[in-house]
């Protein structure tokens, strides 16, 4: 299969983990390069990459899953609507995160209305063919999704459908990228840039972490050879210390990105702060909708305010999103908490580092593996 | 919190698993009941018997490549062939449900009588019940089947040697593919077919070999991995799986890559796993991929000494993961 195939290409996978080993002894100290794409993290585990690294080299899983980094509050809110009679349409991975003491899966088994979706356009379109239910979609995801929601408020604007609405957890990925350098707890020697991010908004948004914290920047796309490539410009880019913002996903990304969903994203919503899960808020790193768009905006249309009290359920997500510790660090992980017992929604999304480690790669095999 | 039945308990992941031993064995317990097995094998008058049943609730009803009653007579005779038992006869049942048009259930039945000619069995006995609209989703099926075991085959577990080859008979994942590409939200057309067949044909076939083979599985729900992780559970032998040597069409790998979904959790409807002696294993192979049914056939993985109990992935780069079993359903009613 094309484009797919040559990067899963054995002999040059090890010819570039032969190149980085050689690369990595250069530097000698210990690297710590942070994956901040959930769809990263788990390919560098399914394609089993760590095993291709030298031990100096570490990679970090960071707060790149949209489920995960979704607060409480919200998914207090989306349970609010639903008990209030509005049809919830979310996507799947929504279901099981645990809000403050109910999730959405719960409230569905109580009979509320909640439908899972794989697009807002479907969304729009249950709207559309049920006009006497009031739809809400929950839009939460980065700047990957963001554009596909801006362009179902803006077909609604269009077709004059009005009961549809958002209720927008929309969140910025750069923002949070500062955040975690300047946080002396994580300490960070590279970024590997997310791809499906970056497709949307570019590599030129990174170049502050290079101009104002001379951290190393690439962008990298999915497959074995993207990711270790990637890994071998990072540290070619610390051992020359020539440090920029590196493009390796060259097929799909370009510096400025998609001109068209960013213009989209301009003309639905407005930058706001956002609280993040395990973080709190972060400056201008989330989105709301702007006011020529409020009917479509349930929080405008229909606001309730919620008390979001978490429990403190033991669980170490927070510390896990910004990469402090291991999931395995966790005296949760696996036993009480895993996927058919998920505490934290590290657990619950598959693209949850949590979740990930536990499919392709428990503690005590790792160590087995080794022998 | 009150525990429930979620999908998952369905798929024949873990949660399956789990209803098997916690629920149906403490309680049906007996020795016949191999909780393992997808047949039940006893004597009756010196003939060993193999007696099997399953339940077919698939969505849609037609897909590419077959529709409910020809699955719902293959998967039966393919759980009598892999216990080494040529299927003889099969029963029937039929839950209705109101308002669907007769000549669906005429469509259907045929099929079932066709399928039945290809395996070599009679519908021998059946029933018909009709449920209020709502109460179904226009037909489910219920088929069992009866089938002698050859007394030239000997299958189990206790066979099963380190060394010994795992052999696939053909490309994974159609199925499933085909049927969730029938799902109106996602609209992938006809692009892959199911393998939806009966395999009775493909284990005679092999007949001079059945001395070679140890055991045997048709990978449905919970694909590869899923059925390799039961056989392996509480052994005290592990398993390596080449993803390199794994067959998949290029369609179904397209439409896995678009959706995130593994297709080595995929179920197959017309696949067998063998485990063969390491000695015979490539001419097994050759006899497999001289058969229709089995043409793409691939020695996949192997038999070793450890880590016990567990099926470790050579990825198709070369490194090493654990593959575990399917925690939540990627796909629910695929048969």
């Amino acid at each position: 299969m094309k484009y797919v195939f040559e990067f899963r290409n054995q002999n040059l996978t090890r010819a570039i983990a032969r190149k980085i080993s050689q690369v990595a002894e250069k530097i000698g100290r210990e690297v710590r390069l942070m994956e901040v794409c959930g769809t990263h993290a788990m390919a560098i585990l399914k394609f089993g990459i760590k095993e291709l690294l030298p031990p100096n080299v570490k990679l970090v899983s960071g707060p790149g899953c949209p489920v995960c980094v979704t607060p409480d509050e919200y998914i207090d809110l989306a349970c609010t609507y639903a008990r209030d009679g509005f049809l919830v349409a979310t996507f799947g991975d929504m279901m099981r995160v645990p809000g403050s003491n109910t999730s959405l899966i719960r409230e569905k088994s109580k009979g509320r209305k909640i439908k899972v979706v794989y697009s807002p356009m479907d969304a729009l379109e249950l709207a559309r063919s049920l006009p006497m239910e009031r739809v809400v979609f929950l839009g939460i995801g980065f700047e990957t999704t963001a554009p596909g929601v801006a362009a179902s408020i803006s077909a609604a604007e269009e077709m004059g459908i009005k009961n549809f609405m958002v209720l927008c957890g929309h969140k910025l990925i750069p923002p949070a990228m500062r955040v975690l350098v300047e946080d002396p707890r994580v300490r960070i020697d590279g970024f590997l840039c997310p791809g499906h991010v970056s497709a949307i908004i570019g590599s030129r948004p990174y170049e502050f972490l290079v101009k104002n914290y001379g951290i190393p920047c690439v962008v990298a796309g999915f497959e074995p050879v993207d990711i270790l490539q990637s890994i071998n410009l990072l540290l070619s880019q610390i051992s020359s210390k020539k440090i920029k913002v590196e493009n390796e996903y060259t097929r799909v990304v370009t510096p400025d990105g998609n001109l068209k969903a960013k213009q989209l994203m301009e003309k639905v919503f407005n930058i706001s702060d956002s609280q993040w899960r395990g973080i709190g808020v972060i400056k201008d790193s989330g989105l709301i909708i702007s006011d020529k768009y409020s009917l479509w905006d349930i929080q405008a249309r229909f606001p309730v305010k919620v008390s979001s009290s978490p429990e403190d359920r033991g669980c170490r997500c927070g510390e896990v999103l910004q990469g402090l510790i291991e999931p395995e660090d966790c005296a949760l992980f696996g036993d009480p908490c895993n996927p058919y017992n998920p505490f934290g929604p590290c657990m619950v999304s598959t693209e949850g580092a949590c979740n990930i480690h536990y499919r392709f790669g428990h503690k005590e095999d790792k160590i087995e593996a080794g022998n | 919190m009150k525990q429930v039945i979620r999908l998952a308990h369905g798929n024949g992941g873990k949660l399956t698993q789990e209803l098997i031993r916690n629920v149906f064995f403490p309680c049906f317990n007996n020795s016949f009941l191999a909780p393992l097995s997808d047949s039940a094998v006893f004597k009756l008058n010196g003939t060993e018997v193999a007696f099997t049943t399953d339940s077919y609730v698939i969505k849609p009803i037609f897909f590419p490549g077959g529709d409910i009653g020809k699955l719902s007579v293959s998967g039966t005779v393919n759980d009598l062939a892999v216990m080494g038992a040529k299927p003889l006869f099969i029963s029937c049942s039929l839950i209705i449900e109101e308002g669907l048009p007769l000549s669906t259930l005429k469509k259907i039945i045929w099929s079932i009588q066709e399928t039945a000619i290809k395996s070599g069995v009679k519908v021998i006995t059946g029933d018909t019940k009709v449920v209020e609209k709502g109460s179904g989703d226009s037909i489910f099926i219920n088929t069992a089947g009866i089938g002698v075991v050859s007394s030239e085959i000997k299958l189990g577990f206790d066979r099963i040697e380190v060394g010994d080859r795992i052999i696939i008979s053909g490309t994974i994942g159609d199925h499933s593919i085909a049927v969730l590409s029938q799902r109106e939200e996602l609209g992938f057309g006809e692009s892959v077919s199911s393998d939806c067949a009966p395999l009775y044909e493909l284990v005679e076939k092999l007949k001079p070999y059945w001395k070679d083979i140890k055991f045997m599985r048709d990978p449905t729900r919970g694909g590869i991995a899923g059925i390799l992780n039961e056989i392996v559970q509480g052994r005290n032998f592990g398993i390596e799986l080449w993803e390199r040597e794994i067959p998949l069409k290029e369609e179904t790998m397209a439409i896995c890559e678009l959706l995130g979904i593994d297709p080595l959790y995929l179920a197959n409807e017309g696949k067998i796993i063998f485990f063969v002696n390491e000695k015979n294993a490539n001419e097994i192979v050759e006899v497999l991929r001289n058969h229709p049914l089995g043409e793409k056939a691939n020695v996949v993985g192997e038999v070793v000494a450890g880590p016990p109990g567990k099926v470790y992935l050579e990825t198709i780069i070369g490194t090493k993961r654990v593959l575990d079993m399917l925690v939540e359903d990627q796909l629910p009613r695929i048969c």
